[in-house]
């Protein structure tokens, strides 16, 4: 570091207009979901969030020049502690606002622990990957990567905040990035889709899934390589094995799918599964929002209907419009088009910083920019899925867009550490 | 780390990709492809203002205005904007009890969730003053306000049961017709009913744009898109108001049916059901409802159409004219009557003291039962048919071709068919060839098996007067509005020919208008009128004979054709055949004479009901 340097040397310029170009549309957005609404409420929501934008500039400001760095290594094992205590904590001292108890106040502010997690648990997830001499092939180090995923995961899922839980699926990613196979995705989409199947067709249907997919590996696995002998006896013998536990697995899992969702999932889960996979229809109680969010969407047509034209989130028909239904607001009013747009900021934002990421020498940096990327990317997939009808209704926001100091301050610090770890791998 | 680390980020920018292609693949197809969503966001965000459409007049057919409109005012209630008010301020205003408006919003506190954003009736058809005090205060009773919506309105008391009355439409109704909706009215029974697609007009509206709790936000597009309301078609009917009022006066406190035709184009100039429904009734139906089904007579029944009665003696017309037309019977042709006409077995049917023999004109004339049970009996034994039972189908199809035994298909809704029995009837009740003329003697007096509205009797004095036509008696006319049924327009011939008549009319013009010859209808005798009518006393099984009369007027190019049915009112001379003539006289005449007033006041008194 040569502190004769400029001070703009180094940094991404390109994420941090995206984060700002974003954040402005949140805030036009927000402004068009509840200008026509007479809730105090609701209308002070515009000039909150202007508070709340400033703010994370001045938090952006104090990341990128003046904390250092190399702190956040040093702070990402005593962080991920202090927020996992918040964690449980929370469980226990929170209200009940919405059916989760994921919500902490302290006098004015209040903020969810569960947010601030999704930051300690990627430093400390950077930490232990990033060790040298840390490599995920043995169970040892296995149990202790999933161990720390885990603990703020069952702690969030024990606060009924089902969506942020969920993001921590995306962490899979980044152990996918740091070498586990490519077959665990697959295993793990293998998952989700006899999950669905089994719940929606026929007993065949995801039988033949199964089967088609365990004879796709097999296959794959003996035709591909050109191995020693030994080593492809070693390989098919290891492939068959794991085919026949594929196998075994996916056939418990059709079995006991239906138990699980009829006895293990909660209520409200388990309808809002239904509706989704339209085994209900139920447009005015579970399905409203998703009806109504369809509604507001569908109905912007190519161009939309213009900025504050809209009449489904201007008219309050959609609820959660300036939070989680914020999107709906982009496809009423800007259409398509708007959809478009925010939808390739996203991917930009995403895919700039995967490939920031690929360039950072420091594993510590990559493996972190993978986590943001994957926090990003799970934000993104399970909110704009949700309005849209693809996903189940699963409450978080979209990054930057929605209304919402936590999330925005969060999704800020989140990516300005990433910009600040990027900033000082190029001023070696 | 694995060896391919460094394609895998590739393979997860990739997947990215992807992601984002499916997301923006289902906003495609909700924003472009799939056009449902666009219509469920205008139902959602517009709300329609209903204009009602004012309903279409009735008017009778020299343009008196049966039925109108008038404005009524009603208080509607939206309990969720209700907030706190002056309970008994509001109780005065409209002048209600304070309990009423108690219970009221007690009752509106229990359906809360049935209710939910919506207005309901708080109190309908408050007088226009109690409204505007209303109007005035109304700032002080948040969540009520007035409505103005129209009623009927009767200016002439003249068939209350043969105009029907509209009413708010009950869930049933809604059920069967789903195109009105909860706080719609509709025409219920008669002319409403029957016109209701013309009278109901179609409905305009105003779209507002509101949000999703109903809450009106502004005018949708500067009102470009609003519809205003098409008034309903007028219905220009057949019916003289003034004869229909004269009818119902004359049947007032008698148990029967009027029914007035214009022979020349089987237009209805009256129709009157006694004891019918005052009019005033009609206006608040629901009332009155309770008082009106409770009475035994049944008011809101319309007898005209919907009462099947033997006809009697003005039957013989038919059975003679059958005769004529089959060859079996010669005007000249007489046949003996010793007070009735016996057939086996010490078996006599009856007839009244009169000289013997007479021929068909006198036979109409004095109406002798004997000539007519003759006259079917060689139309039924007719050698030419080989059996009764042929002879008898051959008999019935005349007797169809008069309207009989069938719909005629008028416009007036309800309408019955009445009832000319069949061989196989006859058939299945004596067995096949076990029957014959002596056992269905009584047919030939309009006795027995037959059933005839006074709709189809008034039809037959029509075809009378036509020498052998009708058209089918309707009660809406061609107007600018409603283009009518071609149908109505259309001769309809019976099966006996126009030359056969003359005889048959002679015998009633001799019965008005001869008198000392022994005629029965003396009493309907109007100078200069020329009234031609046949009297006819219907046996009744419960009580005192009917009284029945048809006649037609002038006897040369007849203007009016009346039947008069009158229950339990003795010999068809002593009631119906007044009735009726007063109905010709007033029609034509415009007025009583002074010798006949004597006459109307006793038919106006006379009173069977009580």
């Amino acid at each position: 570091m040569s502190g004769n340097k400029d001070i703009r040397h180094g940094i991404d310029w390109s994420l941090i207009i995206i984060w700002a170009v974003l954040m402005f549309l949140g805030w036009v957005n927000i402004y068009a979901s509840v200008h026509n609404s007479t809730s105090p409420d609701l209308v002070s929501r515009p000039e909150k969030q202007l508070l709340w934008i400033g703010t994370a500039l001045i938090l952006a400001v104090f990341i990128l020049f003046v904390f250092k760095p190399r702190m956040w290594a040093v702070l990402s094992t005593p962080g991920y502690i202090l927020i996992l205590i918040l964690l449980l904590a929370t469980i226990f001292l929170a209200s009940d606002i919405k059916g989760s108890r994921s919500w902490l106040t302290f006098g004015p502010i209040s903020f969810q622990p569960a947010e601030i997690s999704k930051i300690t648990t990627s430093l400390a997830l950077a930490t232990l990957l990033g060790t040298s001499s840390f490599k995920l092939n043995n169970f040892r180090n296995w149990a202790t990567t999933l161990f720390v995923l885990a603990l703020p995961a069952l702690a969030i899922l024990a606060e009924k905040e089902t969506g942020s839980m969920l993001v921590y699926a995306g962490f899979i990613f980044v152990l996918y990035r740091e070498g586990m196979s490519g077959w665990v995705l697959g295993f793990m989409a293998l998952v989700i889709l006899l999950f669905i199947f089994t719940l929606t067709s026929p007993r065949w249907v995801p039988f033949t899934i199964l089967g088609v997919s365990v004879l796709a590996y097999v296959i794959s696995n003996l035709v591909s390589g050109k191995r020693s002998v030994q080593k492809k006896k070693k390989k098919k013998s290891r492939t068959l094995l794991f085919s026949l536990i594929a196998l075994a697995a996916g056939t418990a899992l059709i079995f006991t799918t239906n138990f699980a969702f009829n006895h293990v999932l909660q209520e409200h889960q388990r309808s809002r599964i239904e509706v989704l996979l339209g085994m209900k229809e139920d447009p005015s109680g579970v399905g409203y929002n998703v009806n109504q969010s369809m509604i507001a969407i569908g109905s912007g047509g190519f161009f939309g209907k213009g900025f504050l034209h809209g009449t489904q989130t201007t008219y309050g028909f959609v609820p959660e419009q300036s939070t989680d239904f914020i999107f709906c607001t982009v496809g009423e009013e800007w259409g398509f088009l708007g959809c478009l747009v925010i939808i390739a900021l996203y991917v930009l934002l995403i895919g700039r910083i995967v490939l920031d990421s690929e360039s950072c020498r420091e594993p510590f940096a990559r493996i972190y920019g993978y986590c943001v990327a994957s926090c990003f990317f799970m934000h993104l997939f399970i909110n704009v899925g949700m309005t849209v009808g693809l996903m189940p209704v699963i409450g978080i926001p979209l990054p930057l867009l929605s209304y919402g100091g936590s999330s925005l301050w969060a999704f800020t610090i989140l990516l300005f550490i990433f910009l600040s770890l990027y900033r000082h791998e190029n001023t070696y | 780390m694995s060896l391919d680390s460094s394609n895998k980020y590739r393979k997860l920018i990739l997947g990215l990709f992807l992601v984002a292609v499916v997301l923006l693949g289902k906003i495609f197809y909700i924003q472009i492809i799939d056009d449902k969503y666009k219509i469920s966001a205008s139902n959602n965000s517009m709300y329609y203002e209903v204009i009602n459409a004012p309903r279409g007049l009735i008017l009778d057919r020299n343009g008196e205005v049966l039925v109108g409109n008038q404005s009524s005012y009603d208080i509607l209630c939206t309990p969720r904007e209700v907030a706190d008010f002056d309970t008994l301020q509001l109780a005065k205003t409209l002048g209600v009890s304070v309990k009423y408006v108690r219970d009221k919003m007690k009752e509106y506190r229990y359906n809360r969730t049935r209710i939910g954003f919506q207005s309901v009736p708080f109190i309908k058809q408050i007088d226009a003053e109690a409204y505007m005090h209303f109007a005035e205060l109304e700032y002080r009773f948040p969540g009520f306000k007035g409505q103005v919506h129209t009623i009927r309105k009767y200016p002439f008391n003249a068939g209350g049961n043969l105009l029907g009355y509209v009413s708010e439409v009950d869930a049933a109704f809604i059920d069967s017709h789903p195109e009105y909706k909860s706080g719609d009215y509709a025409g219920r029974t008669g002319l409403e009913a029957a016109r209701e697609d013309d009278l109901k007009g179609v409905k305009g509206y105003r779209i507002f744009l509101r949000d999703s709790r109903g809450r009106i936000q502004a005018s949708y597009k500067n009102g470009e898109f609003d519809k205003d309301a098409i008034p309903g078609r007028d219905v220009v009917t057949t019916i003289d108001a003034r004869l229909q009022q004269y009818g119902q006066e004359l049947m007032d406190g008698k148990v029967g049916s009027v029914v007035a035709i214009e022979p020349k184009t089987g237009e209805i100039l009256a129709m009157v059901s006694s004891p019918g429904i005052d009019v005033s009734m009609l206006a608040d139906i629901g009332k009155h409802y309770g008082k009106i089904s409770r009475n035994k007579y049944k008011p809101m029944f319309n007898r005209t159409v919907m009462a099947s009665y033997p006809p009697g003696s003005v039957f013989k017309l038919i059975n003679g004219l059958i005769g004529l037309e089959e060859g079996v019977l010669r005007p000249s042709d007489t046949y003996p009557c010793s007070r009735g006409y016996s057939y086996g077995n010490g078996r006599k049917l009856g007839c009244h003291n009169h000289r013997s023999p007479l021929n068909l004109e006198e036979a109409v004339m004095m109406s002798c039962n004997a000539y007519f049970c003759y006259v079917l009996k060689d139309i039924l034994e007719n050698r030419k048919y080989g059996s009764v039972e042929k002879g008898f189908d051959t008999w019935r199809e005349y007797v169809l071709s008069f309207g009989f035994g069938r719909k005629l298909g008028s416009d007036f809704p309800g309408e019955l068919s009445g009832n000319i029995p069949t061989s196989r009837f006859y058939n299945k009740r004596y067995g096949k060839g076990s029957w014959k003329f002596a056992t269905i003697v009584s047919l030939s007096i309009g006795q027995g098996e037959i059933g005839a509205t006074p709709l189809q009797i008034a039809n037959l004095a029509a075809i009378v007067a036509n020498r052998g036509f009708y058209y089918i008696p309707h009660i809406v006319k061609d107007s600018d509005d409603i283009t009518i049924d071609a149908k109505y327009h259309h001769r309809v011939y019976t099966k006996v020919d126009t030359a056969r008549y003359n005889t048959v009319i002679q015998g009633m013009w001799r019965g008005v208008n001869d008198r000392g010859a022994g005629g029965t209808s003396n009493s309907a005798f109007v100078e200069g009128l020329d009234i031609c009518g046949k009297t006819g006393t219907a046996q009744n099984p419960h009580g005192r004979d009917n009284s029945v009369f048809i006649c037609f007027a002038p006897k040369d190019n007849p203007k009016i054709a009346v039947a008069a049915y009158v229950e339990n009112a003795g010999w068809g001379a002593s009631y119906a055949c007044p009735i009726a003539s007063l109905m010709v006289e007033k029609y034509l005449n415009g007025e009583i004479g002074e010798g006949r007033k004597e006459l109307e006041e006793r038919m106006k008194t006379a009173n069977f009901i009580n």
